[in-house]
C-alpha cells in the first residue's frame, strides 16, 4: 500500500464527525458575519435585514400557516412538472436512443425547440393558459424535459459496444440486454441529467410564480415587495436556497444508492 | 500474482533460437492446410470444427480469401499472424460473431446450441455494475434461470481460484482477476468449444504465464475444442497441440505440435519451434 492510499484514512481518523459538518462552515460563517454586520449598524435594514429579523418574520408567517401553504403550493408544482416533464424527456431520450427510425424522426424537432429559451415563452403561455396551475406545469415541465432527454441519449448511445456485443454473444434477449447492459450503462449520464433538471426546475418555476401566479413561494416574495416587506423577500431567497440543496442532496443519495458498483461514487 | 511468482528462474529463462534452430526438425511438421495432424482424443467432448472455403470480405477488402479447416474433437489449436492478416476475423466467423461472405462452418453432425460455443474476449468486457458472481451467471445464456444456477456459476469461480472474490465488484479487481471472471464465465455453461481472441494480450508477462497455465489445466480438465488466436509465438507453442499460420488471409502453414505436456517453458525444443514459426512469419532471411 501506497502512502496515497493510506492519506484518506488518516484524516478520517483525526475528524471523524467534523467531516458532516464541514460543507455547512462557510453558510454559517456568511450568516454570523451578517448578522454582525446588521448589528453593528454597518448595513441599513432597509437594503439587507438582519438575519434575525428574517427568522423572525419566517417564524410570523409559519404560525400563520402561509409559509408552509406556499410552501406547498410551490413544491406540488415543481414535482408535478417534473415528473411530466422529466418522464416524456426520459421516454423520449430512450426510444431515439434505442430506434433509429424514432431519432431520424423527432431529433431534429427536439432539438430546434431546445433552442428557444423556455423563458420566453411566458406571454404566449399566459395566454394560452392564463395564470392558472397548467402555466406553470407547462413551463416547469418544458425547461425539466431537455436536460433529461439530452443526458438519456447520450446515456444510451456512449454505452460501451463491446459490452452490447459480449451480451449477445451470451445469449441475452432484447430486453435482457437492456435491463442488465444498457439501461445501467447510461445510469451514470441520466442521473446528470437529473440534477441540471432539478435546477432548471426551481428556476422556471420561480421566475413563473413571479410573473404570474396567486400562490407559491414566488407569488409571496412578490407580494412582500409590493409592502416592502424586505425581510420576506430575503426569507423566499433562502428557502430557494435549501430546497435547491435538498433536491440536490436527494438526488446525490439516489446515486450513491444505484451507482454504488462505480469506482467514483462507493464510499471506500 | 502469488503464483506467478513461484515460477522457478529456468522456466522463463530466454533462449537463444538460433543455436537450437536443427532440433526443430524433429518436432515440427509442416503440412498441407486443411489436413488433421491429430486423432480426436476418445474422451473429449468437444466440438469438431469444419471449415469449407471460407471467404469474408469488408467492402472491397477481402480479409479471409478461402480458408480449409478441420479441427478433431477435443484439440488445442492456435493461430497466429501478422496483424491485419485475418485471424481474429476467422475467429469471429467461428464464434458466430460475424456472418461470412461465402462458404461453411460446421461443428460436427449435431446442432451446437448457443451455450455450446463461447468467446474469451482480449478484454474482460465484465459488467461493472453486476459482482463477480452475476457477472459469471451471465455465461449461462439461458439456463441463468434454472435453479443450480448460483453453485454453477460459484463452481467455476473456483476453478479459476477466485471463489472469494464472488461478492466483490469488478472495479477492484486487478487486469489478470478480471481475465480470471471472464474464463469463469465463458467456462460456467460447459462449452464444448471456445473461442480466444488474445485473451492475454493485454497482461503482464508472470500474470502471463500463470494465466496460460490455468487455460491448459482447464482445457485439459474439460476437454472442450480450443481456439486461440494470439500474437506471441511463444504462447502458441507452449499452449497448442498445433499453430497455423495465417496470411494473406489463407492458412499458409499447419504445425503440430507433438511435445508431452506439460511444457517446460524456454525448453530447446519449444524456443526451436518458436524460431522456425517466428522466421516464417517474418519471411525468409531474418531467422539466421
Amino acid at each position: 500500500m501506497s502512502l496515497i492510499d493510506s492519506l484518506p484514512k488518516v484524516r478520517k481518523l483525526n475528524l471523524p464527525k467534523a467531516d458532516g459538518l464541514l460543507p455547512w462552515l462557510v453558510p454559517l460563517a456568511i450568516l454570523l458575519i451578517w448578522q454582525a454586520a446588521s448589528l453593528a449598524g454597518l448595513v441599513s435594514p432597509r437594503v439587507l435585514p438582519a438575519p434575525s429579523d428574517v427568522a423572525r418574520a419566517g417564524w410570523k408567517l409559519l404560525w400563520s400557516g402561509e409559509l408552509g401553504r406556499n410552501i406547498w403550493v410551490s413544491f406540488w408544482r415543481a414535482s408535478i412538472g417534473f415528473l411530466i416533464g422529466g418522464g416524456i424527456g426520459f421516454a423520449f431520450g430512450l426510444a431515439n436512443g434505442l430506434s433509429q427510425l424514432s431519432a431520424k424522426l423527432t431529433d431534429t424537432t427536439l432539438q430546434m425547440i431546445r433552442n428557444v429559451p423556455h423563458l420566453a415563452l411566458i406571454p404566449l403561455v399566459i395566454l394560452w393558459f392564463g395564470i392558472d396551475e397548467s402555466a406553470k406545469l407547462f413551463l416547469v415541465a418544458l425547461g425539466v424535459f431537455f436536460p433529461v432527454y439530452l443526458n438519456t441519449l447520450h446515456g444510451i448511445r456512449t454505452v460501451d459496444p463491446q459490452l452490447i456485443e459480449m451480451g449477445r454473444v451470451y445469449g441475452m434477449t432484447d430486453s435482457e440486454l437492456f435491463r442488465r447492459v444498457i439501461f445501467p450503462g447510461a445510469l451514470p449520464s441520466i442521473f446528470v441529467g437529473l440534477r441540471f433538471a432539478l435546477g432548471i426546475m426551481w428556476l422556471t418555476l420561480i421566475v413563473a410564480e413571479t410573473i404570474a401566479a396567486s400562490s407559491g413561494l414566488g407569488y409571496m416574495a412578490m407580494q412582500a415587495r409590493e409592502f416592502m416587506q424586505i425581510d420576506v423577500v430575503v426569507l423566499s431567497i433562502l428557502i430557494y436556497a435549501l430546497l435547491g440543496k435538498v433536491a440536490d442532496s436527494a438526488s446525490r443519495a439516489l446515486e450513491r444508492l444505484t451507482l454504488s458498483w462505480h469506482p467514483a461514487f462507493s464510499k471506500h | 500474482m502469488q503464483q506467478a511468482l513461484r515460477i522457478p528462474l529456468s522456466d522463463v529463462d530466454v533462449i537463444d533460437s538460433t543455436d537450437v534452430i536443427g532440433h526443430a526438425e524433429a518436432f515440427c511438421h509442416a503440412r498441407k492446410p486443411g489436413v488433421s495432424p491429430q486423432p480426436a482424443r476418445p474422451e473429449a467432448r468437444g466440438l469438431p470444427l469444419a471449415i469449407r472455403d471460407l471467404h469474408k470480405s469488408f467492402g472491397d477488402n477481402e480479409v479471409l480469401r478461402g480458408i480449409d479447416l478441420d479441427v478433431p474433437v477435443g484439440q488445442f489449436v492456435a493461430i497466429v499472424g501478422q496483424s491485419g492478416c485475418g485471424k481474429s476475423t476467422l475467429l469471429r466467423l467461428i464464434a458466430g460473431l460475424d456472418k461470412p461472405t461465402s462458404g461453411s462452418i460446421s461443428f460436427g453432425e449435431a446442432a451446437a446450441r448457443p451455450e455450446d460455443i463461447r468467446v474469451m474476449f482480449q478484454e474482460p468486457r465484465l459488467l461493472p455494475w453486476a459482482r463477480v458472481l452475476a457477472n459469471v451467471e451471465v455465461g449461462l445464456g439461458r439456463e441463468r434461470q434454472s435453479a443450480g444456477a448460483h453453485e454453477r456459476a460459484r463452481h467455476a469461480l473456483e476453478e479459476v481460484g477466485l471463489a472469494e472474490k464472488r461478492d466483490q465488484w469488478p472495479a477492484v479487481l486487478s487486469g489478470g482477476q478480471k481475465q480470471r471472471v471472464a474464463l469463469a464465465r465463458a467456462l460456467v455453461s460447459g462449452p464444448r468449444l471456445l473461442a480466444f481472441d488474445e485473451p492475454l494480450g493485454a497482461l503482464d508477462a508472470l500474470t502471463r504465464i500463470a494465466m496460460q497455465r490455468l487455460l491448459e489445466r482447464v482445457w485439459a480438465d474439460q476437454t472442450f475444442t480450443a481456439i486461440l488466436v494470439t500474437h506471441d509465438v511463444a504462447e502458441a507453442v507452449a499452449l497448442a497441440d498445433r499453430v497455423l499460420v495465417i496470411e494473406d488471409g489463407r492458412i499458409a502453414e499447419d504445425i503440430s505440435v507433438d511435445l508431452p505436456r506439460p511444457r517446460q517453458r524456454g525448453s530447446a525444443e519449444l524456443a526451436a519451434l518458436e524460431g522456425s514459426i517466428l522466421g516464417q512469419l517474418l519471411g525468409p532471411g531474418t531467422t539466421g
